[in-house]
């Protein structure tokens, strides 16, 4: 019983091991510190799946594990996204504004430095004005912590009202389609303080940083690479325990653990704020790769493909959200960015940048259909299988 | 004895129909008892009043030495204050060993930070042990529990009751779909846990009734209709019209 963790869950350090040798071998081949067989752009593909595959470990957490089909989790990754995005933005452009005031006749004062901020991020919303989210935008320690804080927050205030009120099933997944809709028409909105429909952009360029993309974009694998370990080594220790036992109860039969005495809506909210904060680091880790945030990344439709790739990885194993979403994501870039060669059938052309959201479709459908444990699922029969085989 | 629940003038009505009408009911400390009655009599609907998953228009429900009243009080709490439920179909955890559902039940602080920190001591997996040998699964504890037999998960549910430690058990008809052997091993459990605390059995089973040899309680149309030894009950002229008659 004393046995370590670990020693207990070997699959985890099996997981821990590859993602190891998969973060060495990119580094190895990347432009910036390898042989360049990777391109920076790919480099940075990769480094947002893992952010993605964090965000999916999250998301079986919440589904897989606790049974709460959360369809907004999205939110809390894109507001993760938004949280740092501030402060590379507010950064970035004093750098720029500085720079440009430093050959006037009089120093600058800070006035002046803060207007002109105000000025070249907001002039592209008509306005020249910091808004008062942004009174913080200075500091990276703050903004860092905003990170966890706001989708945890959030995910706090919206649990607490759906849980209290006993809503679950599918009107809990609609109620949280709804959150995440009517966030992402908030920050459509010019008004909203974080520039409307143009979002947050250049996110890629960090702030007083002079290395190339090639090595920024590894830093940032890297620190995806180790989000990604400590988020499923935090994960798999939750659900390994009494913990565990407990939410997987409430998936399988609330009635009954409540009736064990256990106060299933503390248990929802708790589930639910972690891995809403899992998220927000995800995201914060995400965007700076991809560049720019805009309110379309929290669309509702958003939160559905992630719920698609933790059922085809196979929810409630770990492993399965992992491999589901590397999969599907690395898998729809390939088909939507246009190396796929089309196809002509029956004379028609089949163009895959349009067809591919059919496919997924159609795969998802057979997946719930014929394989509902997903490709973990499969894998864990073949490994049976031949074991059968062997012995 | 004094009484360790006391239901008063209850009242509990669904759209009109009254499936409880003024029902008063009281158990003590010690007991076993059996409470029959036809479909529809408000037997699942009583066991929901007294823990709290039915909120009663009217009425009071008074629990332990200072009675204080159930109503009101959520599920959880319902339970920590040492009221345990067996629903009528099996309901244990099908993917967990019966050792975690063993552990899950044990009478331990219920909140996520405590449960999060856990870590089982010998001495409770020694109880697990001990409580899985009196439901006659003490060789079965590392099996997942949807392999076992109906009876066994029957069984499991009721040793997850007694892991919680309670002092008033509420088993809804433990013996449905049991073979003859299963369900004497049933009884015998059912009236020893009843040495010890309050043991409220409902039951459609004449025979199975028969068995537990302790007082019994006629339910009909929401009310009680009658109340005592099985003999006298069944005796009563009322309790043949509505219920032995048919």
């Amino acid at each position: 019983m004393h046995r370590s963790f670990i020693a207990r869950h070997p699959s985890v350090l099996v997981f821990l091991a590859l993602l190891a040798l998969f973060t060495l071998a990119v580094t190895v081949l990347s432009e910036g510190f390898g042989v360049g067989v990777i391109s920076t752009s790919f480099v940075k593909t990769l480094g947002k799946t893992l952010c993605l595959c964090l965000v999916a470990v999250a998301m079986d957490l919440i589904w897989g594990y606790a049974g709460i089909l959360s369809l907004g989790h999205f939110a809390f990754f894109g507001l993760g996204g938004y949280m740092i995005g501030m402060w590379l933005m507010f950064e970035r452009t004093r750098h720029i504004v500085e720079g440009a005031l430093a050959d006037a006749a009089l120093p600058p004062t800070p006035e002046e430095i803060e207007a002109a901020i105000g000025n070249q991020v907001f002039g592209v919303v008509g306005s020249s004005d910091l808004p008062l989210i942004w009174s913080f935008a200075d500091s990276l320690a703050i903004q860092l912590a905003l990170v966890v804080l706001v989708p945890g927050l959030l995910a706090l205030v919206f649990g607490w009202l759906a849980f209290r009120a006993r809503v679950t099933g599918v009107y809990l997944s609609i109620l949280t389609q709804a959150m995440t809709l009517g966030l992402a028409l908030y920050l459509f909105q010019n008004a909203s303080g974080l520039r409307g429909n143009n979002g947050l952009s250049g996110l890629q360029n960090l702030p007083g940083v002079t290395a190339p993309q090639s090595e920024v974009s590894l830093w940032f694998f890297w620190a995806s690479a180790l989000a990604l370990a400590l988020g499923y080594l935090l994960s798999a220790w939750l659900v390994s325990g009494k913990f565990g036992s407990v939410i997987r109860g409430i998936r399988d039969n609330e009635a009954r653990v409540r009736f064990l005495g256990y106060s299933v809506e503390h248990y929802k909210l708790a589930i639910f704020t972690l891995t809403a904060c899992i998220a927000g680091i995800a995201g914060a880790l995400y965007y700076p790769q991809a560049g720019i945030i805009n309110p379309a990344e929290i669309a509702p439709i958003a939160s559905i493909y992630l719920a698609v790739w933790v059922a085809i990885g196979g929810r409630g194993r770990l492993y399965g959200a992992v491999i589901g979403t590397a999969f599907v994501s690395l898998l729809s870039s390939w088909f939507t960015g246009g190396q796929a060669p089309d196809l002509t059938v029956a004379g028609y052309r089949v163009a895959w940048v349009d067809w591919w959201l059919v496919l997924l479709g159609l795969s998802f459908v057979a997946v719930t259909l014929y394989a509902p444990r997903g490709i973990a699922g499969g894998l864990e029969r073949l490994a049976g299988r031949r074991k059968d085989t062997a012995s | 004895m004094s009484t360790l629940l006391e239901v008063s003038g209850v009242t509990v009505s669904f759209d009109g129909f009254r499936a409880i009408n003024n029902l008063s009911f009281q158990i003590g400390e010690a007991e076993l008892r059996a409470v029959i009655g036809p479909n529809g009599a408000g037997k699942t609907t009583f066991m929901d009043i007294v823990t709290g998953k039915t909120r009663p228009d009217s009425g009071h429900v008074l629990y332990g030495e200072r009675s204080a009243s159930l109503i009101g009080m959520s599920e959880a709490k319902i339970a920590q204050a040492g009221i345990g439920r067996k629903f009528q179909k099996p309901t244990v955890f099908e993917d967990q060993t019966v050792q975690a559902n063993l552990l899950m039940a044990l009478r331990k602080p219920r909140g996520p930070l405590a449960v999060l920190l856990y870590r089982p001591s010998p001495a409770d997996l020694a109880r697990v042990a001990e409580l899985a040998d009196e439901i006659g699964l003490g060789d079965q504890l590392e099996r997942p529990s949807g392999e076992l037999s109906h009876g066994q998960k029957q069984w499991l549910e009721i040793g997850m009751l007694l892991a919680q430690d309670p002092r008033l058990l509420l088993v809804d008809e433990p013996a449905a779909g049991m073979t003859p052997a299963e369900r004497e091993k049933t009884t015998a459990i059912l009236v020893e846990a009843a040495r010890t605390r309050a043991v409220v059995v409902v039951e459609h089973d004449m025979e199975f009734v028969r068995r537990l040899n302790c007082k019994v309680t006629v339910l009909h149309e929401g009310a009680v209709l009658a109340e005592g030894s099985l003999d006298h009950v069944t005796r009563n002229q009322d309790v043949i019209d509505v219920y032995l008659g048919r």
